[in-house]
């Protein structure tokens, strides 16, 4: 039987019609959704880019926050943002990765097991305001002052979810072979984890570290009640500090043009550090991500 | 060679012969061995936990005050008057319900478009380029999303969309009521709108995980039977992974309800009750967002802090069904 010259009694020439009809329209319909984000992916990229390079300089990287109508730039902020990153990361990777291990070794097949691994899929996706809020009620409110080191705490509280996840995802993916083959030379099984399981995940632990700095560092919410912000260059961890997030909405919403073109060259600098970050831990290991 | 002499028991090539004491797990009971680093694993998994159990505490012993004051009104009313020191949280709560699910509505069949479309439509060599540039627009930080909110969609909205349906309708009429508003361009659609941007990439990202996880068996079974690729997507394919895909919705939805930056700049921030779908609103994380830090009075956090553990709750509901429903294995990886 050819489609062209159907001569089953049972063929419905109309029914085929329809179906073939039915069909392409539903074609056109993925094709235009897929196209519609696409669309949105390329304006707001757009309008980054432009707004964004109009308003980058020289100054932007050497010169700290101006006052409106003067020439300055957000050295404060981008310096606080590193600072308080490195705080965040130091803290999450550490506990990330030992509650990860813990997960994927010690742990595994046990009730706390399960149970950690549910609400720490839960904290992966938790609003991050509410960890501003705690950590407010935690390090702000007690010693009476923002402080840059609450700002750290509560980004390191918003990657440390995601570290252990991704710890936990590529240890079990290390074959068993490996272990055995380690705790037959007589290691035990601490050794193991240290000298063989992390070094073969060294990609992948990268590759977790990587996205869950991609994570904090666009971070806003959770850093305008722990660090606040601050003008003025500084280093002292336990006085408020600047932020590339918390600087740019500042900017942005403020009626002052030149603040306003500093926020989009800000947010500009945000974005392609984000995007790159995530472009490069993706690229360490080929492969699927979790959220 | 040494190490190819089989040893007994597993006892070191010197000779030492003495039995290894293991405990359930297998690991020798040494002092100074595995247990200092099995403890430590642990006690980073109990700091893990105790994270979310102190944010609990924190957010119900910070709202207990405004809690205990308004009672029930805290919900039933919409008055926020911090001068009075009157707070009721029905306008900024509603207003997170009614953005969040219009957004997840605007998004979720164009989410689902992406994805049968990347899957099972475009050549796979394309895909794979298509499936990263979406994945991008969900990693773009959302202060970003904010302003380009801010000053580009809202001041397009309102010359393009929002004052021509103000000429066009009929005064008086149920439609002029549900688009009645300042047209600024900043109101409660617009911000759903963004948040709808900002979840469609999420949601189609782990769709399209799901569907490729779908048999290739099934898919070849309906093709060979003569099905169109409507039919396999439809019938077979969508159907397989309903559960994992309502999971994966909510997802979106728990992002949708807790997002605050995007929100905050493009909502208009009104505490008045929200009467039409083009009126100025708030949501609860733009209102801490925007009054946390200059808020005068202890009422005043505390009512913050109430609004806080009201978004944690609702949040964790959705997160927590999101992820049962998704499972671990069948889920996103």
């Amino acid at each position: 039987m050819t489609p062209k010259n159907p001569e089953n009694a049972n063929f419905d020439r109309f029914l085929h019609v329809r179906r073939k009809i039915y069909n392409s329209v539903f074609l056109v319909l993925t094709g235009l959704a897929t196209a519609i984000a696409l669309a949105a992916l390329a304006l707001i990229l757009e309008t980054l880019v432009v707004k964004g390079v109009a308003g980058l300089n020289m100054a932007v990287f050497t010169m700290s926050q101006p006052a409106p109508d003067m020439a300055g730039g957000l050295l404060n902020a981008i310096v606080g943002s590193l600072v308080m990153c490195a705080i965040g990361m130091v803290i999450a990777l550490f506990v990330g990765i030992l509650a990860g291990t813990w997960l994927a070794e010690y742990g595994d097949g046990t009730k706390l097991a399960t149970v950690v691994r549910f609400l720490n899929d839960i904290l992966i996706s938790a609003p991050s305001i509410l960890i501003g809020l705690f950590v407010y009620e935690l390090l702000v409110r007690p010693f009476h002052g923002f402080s840059a080191l609450a700002g750290g705490v509560a980004l390191a509280l918003l990657a440390m979810p995601v570290a252990t996840r991704a710890t936990e995802d590529i240890m079990r993916l290390q074959p068993y072979a490996l272990r055995e083959a380690g705790m037959a030379l007589g290691a035990n099984r601490g050794h193991v984890i240290r000298s063989i399981i992390w070094r073969a995940s060294k990609s992948g632990l990268m590759t977790g570290a990587l996205l869950s700095f991609a994570r904090i560092s666009g971070e806003t919410a959770p850093l305008l009640f722990t660090s606040l912000g601050n003008p003025f260059l500084s280093f002292k961890l336990t006085q408020p500090m600047a932020s590339m997030p918390t600087t740019i909405f500042q900017f942005a919403m403020s009626a002052y043009d030149d603040w306003q073109r500093l926020a989009w060259a800000g947010a500009l600098i945000i974005a392609v550090a984000v995007l790159t970050t995530n472009i490069i831990g993706r690229a360490l290991t080929r492969g699927s991500t979790y959220k | 060679m040494a190490s190819a002499q089989p040893s007994p028991g597993g006892a070191a090539p010197n000779g030492n012969h003495t039995l290894r004491v293991t405990d359930a797990q297998g690991d020798a009971i040494k002092p100074g061995g595995d247990h200092i680093f099995r403890t430590l694993c642990l006690m980073a998994v109990l700091a893990m936990m105790a994270t979310l159990t102190g944010l609990v505490i924190s957010l119900v012993s910070g709202g207990w005050m405004a809690l205990s004051h308004f009672g029930i009104s805290f919900f039933t009313t919409s008055t926020w008057d911090p001068v009075a020191d009157q707070y009721g949280a029905a306008a900024p709560i509603v207003g997170t319900l009614i953005t969040a699910f219009l957004a997840l509505l605007l998004a979720l069949p164009v989410a689902i478009g992406v994805a049968v479309f990347l899957v099972e439509i475009c050549p796979q060599a394309i895909a794979r380029w298509l499936a990263i540039a979406v994945e991008l627009l969900a990693g773009i930080p959302s202060i970003v999303y904010g302003m380009w909110g801010l000053f580009v969609l809202a001041p397009w909205f309102s010359a393009h969309v929002q004052l021509p349906l103000m000429m066009a309708v009929t005064p008086g009429s149920w439609l002029e009521t549900l688009i009645s508003g300042v047209p600024n361009g900043a109101n409660i659609f617009t911000a759903s709108l963004i948040l709808a941007v900002m979840i469609l990439p999420y949601i189609a990202a782990i769709l399209r995980e799901l569907l490729m996880s779908v048999p290739s068996h099934m898919r070849e079974a309906a093709y060979g039977l003569g099905c169109t690729q409507r039919e396999v997507v439809m019938r077979i394919m969508l159907p397989y992974v309903r559960k994992s895909g309502i999971g994966a919705v909510m997802l979106g939805l728990g992002r949708a309800l807790g997002e605050t930056m995007a929100v905050t700049f493009i909502i208009g921030n009104s505490h008045n009750f929200p009467h039409s779908l083009f009126d100025s609103g708030s949501t609860i994380s733009s209102t801490i967002a925007n009054e946390f830090t200059e808020a005068t009075g202890d009422m005043h956090i505390s009512a913050l802090i109430a609004l806080g553990l009201v978004l944690f709750l609702i949040t964790f509901v959705t997160i927590a069904a999101a992820r049962l429903l998704l499972g671990r294995a069948e889920g996103p990886k």
